[in-house]
């Protein structure tokens, strides 16, 4: 018998019991369904996060200054006071580095007008727009004659906008005080919401960064630069370039530990995409189950439909059906049940996949690599949970098997 | 191939069936010799445990004998494997049993293209659909084959088991009860059905039943008991199905 005439043969088989047939294959269509749309809702978490550190920018290296000792006492990270200006300068020169932002902080009470606020001053250089690609929304970022005068100029995020002038006012020109000092308001940035690490980024007034070292901190160094490659592809070899770099100017000898930092957006972000990845391998292991049970559902219903059929399968012998014929057809229908199933099950998780994402705003994104091994696995538990059933039939005697009542 | 008969279409020789139930050995068949020629209507009867049905198996090439020779069509069957069996049931025997046998939910179409799929036919499905259309209306059925089993009277039901059994055009068509499950005008029918394929295709019949008066349609009956052959006779008086048919009051159509 040739391949299509079993085909045939099996879904004709299948045809003369449909409400049998449908319900078996609801096992199959449940089992990869839930397959899909699990993983599709890990995968879409998954690259919620990834996008959310590609909006933060994938190229970006933070270099930022290492422990401080004093004697025994050891100060922790960020307490270093040896990360100059001139380091910038340095990095800016490395080969792969396309923008450098010297970074220097500190927390202070603005007011403007009758309206007071506690933000973060950010000390930073012209090029943090562009690093962060982050445009202003009004006005506009403050430029090279501003950082080299120590100007007191200010680009305020819109959380402070709201907070200090209101949402509808222009406050471009204005004057607001930090820390009792007099700035004009030059811009105010985008919003641009929560980072990927869940800090508010519209929180922040930017001002040069000689402006914080000079004005309001009085300090000779500076607390991070901010570094982005040419190409993301490029950001590792970067950062281990601005390491050297950076150890050579700061005299650290071969096996002593650095008095700075290199990290890339990457290395940061990695903890939470394998958290997101942890659930995803979860969601699928469960949803696997429910595929497994619904191979065991096919067995079941084949093994009843074999001992049902008994009559069947030795009148087809008594005709001229080699046992391997009635092997093949049995298996052949299994298949036929698994794979029509995984068929809908596809489309049902698909639609549901697209329906998690319409109704409950949850971000899904249905992957192929997820839709063809949720499709294989079905297609396998057909012939794995068909060839048992399938050899117990082709196995009968076929007087046996007439005679059968 | 030391073929019995040059003509025998079925020639058993000594055949022996035993089976072995826990620690006794039954004996079936004892030794039974038989000669059918081509284009013979055989009855063979018995009461049960006689050993007719052992013996129909062998014929039918469901089973195979413990000993003997059994040579179908002057080709020895006796020692074929499984396999080759069922190429030959497929070829060259037409069965046809008491409770019918057709696949429910099945139009009369596709129970008797049913041989058709098997043994490595290369037939288009067109020409298989011709074949079995040719043997329904051959039957009697030319106007029912999109019917199914349940749709048929048991009359016509056995009429599509007739016409699965000839469409590979066997060399034997073997009925078991063929008309166990019939009343007793539709049971003439059945028979005129076999005479008329007997005579007008010269099919050699084998029917195994143990109804006397059936068997009469026979042109030899032969008798099993315990295991061998008792009487071997040719019909003397045969019943015609047609004549009889003719004969009775014409009732309501029961076919």
């Amino acid at each position: 018998m040739s391949t299509l005439m079993v085909l045939r043969v099996a879904i004709k088989a299948l045809a003369r019991n449909k409400m049998r047939t449908a319900l078996t294959m609801l096992g199959m269509i449940i089992g990869v369904a839930a397959v899909i749309t699990m993983v599709a809702l890990g995968t879409g978490a998954q690259s919620s996060i990834e996008s959310q550190i590609q909006a933060a920018g994938t190229n970006m290296i933070m270099v930022s200054a290492g422990n401080f000792q004093q004697g025994g006492v050891r100060m922790g990270q960020g307490n270093a006071s040896t990360l100059t200006p001139e380091d910038a300068i340095a990095i800016q020169s490395v080969p792969g580095v396309q923008y450098v932002a010297p970074g220097v902080s500190t927390r202070g009470q603005v007011v403007a007008g009758n309206m007071n606020w506690g933000t973060q001053i950010q000390g930073t250089d012209v090029d943090l727009p562009l690093i962060r690609s982050w445009p202003a929304k009004l006005g506009a970022f403050f430029g090279p004659a501003d950082v080299a005068s120590a100007s007191k100029v200010a680009v305020i995020g819109s959380v402070v906008h709201e907070q200090l002038f209101g949402a509808d006012v222009d406050p471009v020109g204005q004057i607001m005080r930090i820390n009792n000092q007099p700035f004009i308001v030059v811009g105010v940035m985008s919003a641009k919401g929560q980072s990927g690490m869940g800090q508010d980024q519209d929180d922040v007034v930017y001002v040069p960064y000689t402006t914080v070292m000079k004005k309001l901190r009085g300090i000779q160094f500076i607390q991070n630069i901010t570094v982005s490659a040419a190409s993301a592809a490029d950001t590792t070899p970067t950062a281990d370039r601005i390491a050297n770099v950076m150890r050579s100017r700061h005299q650290v000898s071969e096996g002593d530990s650095d008095d700075f930092m290199v990290r890339t957006m990457e290395e940061m972000a990695s903890v939470r995409v394998q958290a997101t990845e942890t659930m995803t391998a979860l969601l699928a292991s469960i949803a696997g189950v429910s595929l497994l049970v619904g191979g065991i559902g096919i067995m079941n219903i084949m093994l009843v439909s074999v001992t049902e059929r008994t009559r069947e399968i030795g009148l087809r012998m008594a005709i001229g059906a080699r046992g391997r014929d009635v092997l093949l057809q049995f298996l052949v229908e299994a298949i036929v049940l698994s794979m029509v199933g995984g068929g809908i099950g596809i489309a049902l998780g698909l639609g549901l996949s697209r329906g998690v994402t319409a109704w409950m705003t949850w971000p899904t994104e249905v992957s192929p690599e997820a839709v063809a091994i949720a499709f294989v696995f079905a297609a396998a538990t057909g012939v794995f949970f068909g060839f048992y059933p399938a050899r117990k039939a082709a196995a009968l005697d076929p007087i046996d098997a007439l005679r059968f009542e | 191939m030391a073929a019995g008969n040059a003509t025998s279409v079925i020639a058993a020789r000594s055949l022996v069936k035993t089976y072995v139930v826990g620690d006794y050995q039954v004996k079936a068949l004892r030794g039974v010799n038989l000669d059918v020629p081509s284009g013979e209507f055989l009855a063979v009867t018995g009461p049960s445990g006689s050993g007719k049905s052992t013996f129909m198996h062998i014929v039918g090439c469901l089973d195979r004998p413990t000993s003997g020779q059994y040579f179908l069509d002057g080709q020895d069957v006796s020692r074929m494997s499984k396999n080759e069996l069922a190429a030959v049931r497929n070829k060259k025997i037409g069965f046809v049993f008491q409770g019918f046998n057709l696949l429910s939910r099945t139009s009369a179409l596709d129970n008797v293209e049913l041989p058709l799929l098997y043994g490595g036919s290369t037939l288009k499905t067109s020409e298989r659909h011709k074949l079995a259309k040719d043997m329904l209306a051959a039957v009697g059925l030319g106007d029912r084959f999109s019917h199914h089993p349940n749709q048929l009277s048991g009359g016509q039901q056995q009429r599509v088991a007739i016409a699965r059994a000839l469409v590979n055009n066997p060399s034997i068509l073997l009925a078991d009860e063929p008309t166990g499950n019939l009343d007793s005008r539709t049971s003439i029918d059945v028979m005129g059905l076999f005479q008329r394929l007997n005579i007008e295709r010269g099919i050699t019949v084998v029917l195994i039943t143990h109804e006397h008066d059936i068997a009469e349609y026979g042109t030899r009956i032969v008798s099993f008991r315990d295991g061998v052959v008792v009487t071997d006779r040719p019909v003397t008086s045969r019943r015609t199905a047609a004549d009889e048919l003719a004969n009775l009051p014409d009732t309501a159509e029961a076919v």
